[in-house]
């Protein structure tokens, strides 16, 4: 590239290569206060978590601090408190991931409608995306509450058995309800996005189907699902990696207690209580490691996006 | 002003459902359905959020009972929580920590989506790629050496060591959502600033900033929100009410009294820090779908 020559010959090209030198240093000064930000605040930490992972480090034995190669990682993956975590993280996100997908495509498809309910049902499921996750932890643990809870009074009214269910003391129910809530919460976020996805379909296919005689079932099989496949692969990615990163809901619900430990949780009580650096750091290396592998495919989605982004 | 910039994704985009003709006969089945189903959303989404509006409004003996509606409804557990004094202190840092993160947010996220979306500089796509994958990160897998970096350089328990982390997570979004919005601004607005002698900044500052309120705003909404939820970083960079945010001092509100609730003043609070997010969303609602699902539908 020519260097920026500023006497006064405007020939055309000296033109352009003087502003593409300007321009090239402006957009570095343009990017470079958030890319600061990004590697102070993420890119040395996950680096100096790798660090801290591989060596003796506890807050609560002063200056213990010596290398310790892998250790940490094979106390991690030898203790029975990391695969119940690595268990449950996962059971909990096919779960929630799965019903949330059901209930978000139907509440696509009616938000899809004409109809005059519409818009009230567009409005309707902002409200859960729009409640705290700590609040809508202690929401359903209010419902779920065996003694004045909604769940067992309505089950006692109707003359239904297990009204005396303790919820959250057993295992399978607790896991049951923290999927309850998630679902709760995101599936009204599921449907918006299918939504998105439904309302990119041309409508001259259906016409087009209609006229070939397809009834509404096979409409919906042979041109909705196909078609709407790309909206509902990044719907579930999206959903995929939060599930995987879940931490304030089973805090506020139950602190981990009865099966609903994930591998967020158990790393910080590693980091808090137990005050074991090294070993929590371990921990959070690996749920990152997880977590960055299904991002990568989610980066492959959504690759075209960005490409299109940075073409210019 | 339209959102053009999100192309497809608005809610009002939709000619396929009002171009289908009804079938003589199957009209009402289908309208019993729909209305059916539209009740059932209603109350799966609502209900839940009433019951807690339901507990929050009983004092004393009503809250051992499971009423649909309280029998005396009171409005004592707001007015308690309002003389508390941490309560109310965690509300005033979460609007500091909260605004704070959104105006840095936007400022320094405007900068990097004008540079991507307009200017010509090589390793564009490795830039977005990185601030996009900062984004999938777990919270907790930087929350110790971000605690141990802040805890050495004194930003431990202050607002600027809650505004940093959120900030971080924000990036990514306000990035994303305003390089797609200033790519949509015609290029022939700035170019003739341009020739008229306007330096690069002042037409992104007078031209392309105004153009593109309407991304603002729904990054803006986004990332607000995201703040005044954000918890992890909440519990473990915080020690004391000083600069502790609404969802740490909820939480922590029922971990040390886990066997005497004080149930109807921690539903309280619960529904005090949701409804302005609610009114937030309400009133933006266009704007903030149009901002969750840029990321999703190609465009």
């Amino acid at each position: 590239m020519a260097t920026a020559d500023t006497t006064a010959a405007p020939a055309k090209k000296d033109a352009e290569d003087r502003f593409g030198n300007e321009e090239r240093k402006l957009a570095y000064r343009m990017v470079a206060p958030s890319l600061l930000v990004i590697a102070l605040v993420a890119v040395y930490p996950i680096g100096y978590a790798f660090y801290l992972s591989l060596n003796e480090y506890s807050l609560r034995v002063e200056g213990l601090s010596r290398f310790a190669g892998l250790k940490n990682y094979t106390t991690a993956f030898s203790s029975p408190e990391f695969w119940e975590a690595f268990r449950t993280t996962f059971l909990f996100t096919g779960l929630s991931v799965a019903i949330e997908l059901a209930i978000g495509l139907g509440m696509a498809l009616a938000m899809h409608e004409a109809f005059k309910g519409r818009a009230i049902l567009r409005t309707t499921v902002l409200v859960p995306w729009a409640v705290l996750t700590v609040v809508t932890a202690m929401l359903w643990r209010g419902i779920f509450e065996p003694e004045l809870g909604f769940m067992n009074s309505m089950l006692n009214a109707l003359g239904l058995p297990g009204g005396d269910t303790v919820w959250l003391g057993e295992r399978g129910y607790a896991l049951g309800v923290m999927v309850f809530a998630d679902v709760w919460k995101t599936a009204p976020f599921m449907g918006l996005l299918l939504l998105a996805g439904l309302q990119v379909i041309p409508s001259d296919v259906y016409e087009a189907a209609r006229v070939d005689g397809a009834n509404r079932w096979q409409r919906f099989l042979r041109i909705t699902l196909p078609l709407l496949k790309p909206a509902i692969l990044v719907a579930l990615l999206f959903r995929t990696l939060d599930a995987l990163r879940i931490f304030d809901l089973p805090f506020v619900l139950t602190q981990g207690a009865n099966g609903t430990s994930t591998l967020s949780l158990i790393a910080y009580e590693e980091l808090t209580q137990n005050r074991l650096l090294g070993l929590g750091s371990a921990l959070s290396v690996i749920t990152f490691v997880i977590v960055m592998a299904v991002s990568f495919l989610y980066i492959r989605f959504v690759g075209g996006n960005i490409r299109d982004l940075a073409e210019s | 002003m339209t959102s053009e910039a999100l192309p497809r994704t608005t809610a009002e985009a939709d000619p396929t459902a009002a171009a289908k003709p009804q079938k003589p006969g199957g009209t009402n089945w289908r309208s019993i359905m729909l209305w059916t189903f539209t009740v059932l959303i209603m109350l799966f989404c609502l209900f839940p959020f009433y019951w807690l509006i339901n507990i929050s409004l009983k004092t004393g003996s009503d809250l051992s009972s499971a009423s649909i509606v309280p029998p005396n409804p009171t409005l004592a557990n707001y007015s308690s929580i309002f003389q508390n004094g941490d309560f109310t202190r965690a509300l005033f840092n979460s609007v500091v920590v909260s605004f704070s993160t959104t105006i840095l947010s936007l400022i320094i996220g405007s900068f990097a989506g004008y540079a991507l979306a307009r200017l010509r500089f090589p390793r564009k796509f490795l830039i977005l790629a990185i601030v996009l994958s900062i984004s999938t990160f777990p919270p907790i897998s930087i929350a110790a050496p971000v605690f141990k970096l802040f805890t050495d350089v004194g930003l431990y328990n202050t607002y600027l060591g809650l505004i940093l982390p959120s900030l971080t997570f924000a990036l990514p979004l306000t990035i994303y959502i305003l390089t797609s919005f200033f790519k949509e601004i015609p290029r022939e607005l700035e170019e003739a600033a341009l020739v008229d002698g306007a330096t690069y900044f002042q037409a992104f500052r007078k031209i392309v900033i105004p153009l593109a309120a309407p991304g603002m705003v729904t990054a803006g909404m986004l990332v607000f929100i995201a703040s005044w939820t954000e918890f992890l970083f909440a519990i473990t960079l915080t020690s004391t009410p000083d600069a502790r945010t609404v969802p740490a001092a909820i939480a922590f509100f029922t971990g040390s009294q886990q066997f005497e609730q004080p149930l109807g003043t921690i539903s309280a609070a619960s529904v005090v820090v949701t409804v302005p997010l609610i009114v937030l969303v309400l009133i933006f609602q266009r704007r903030i779908v149009a901002g969750l699902t840029a990321g999703a539908v190609k465009g």
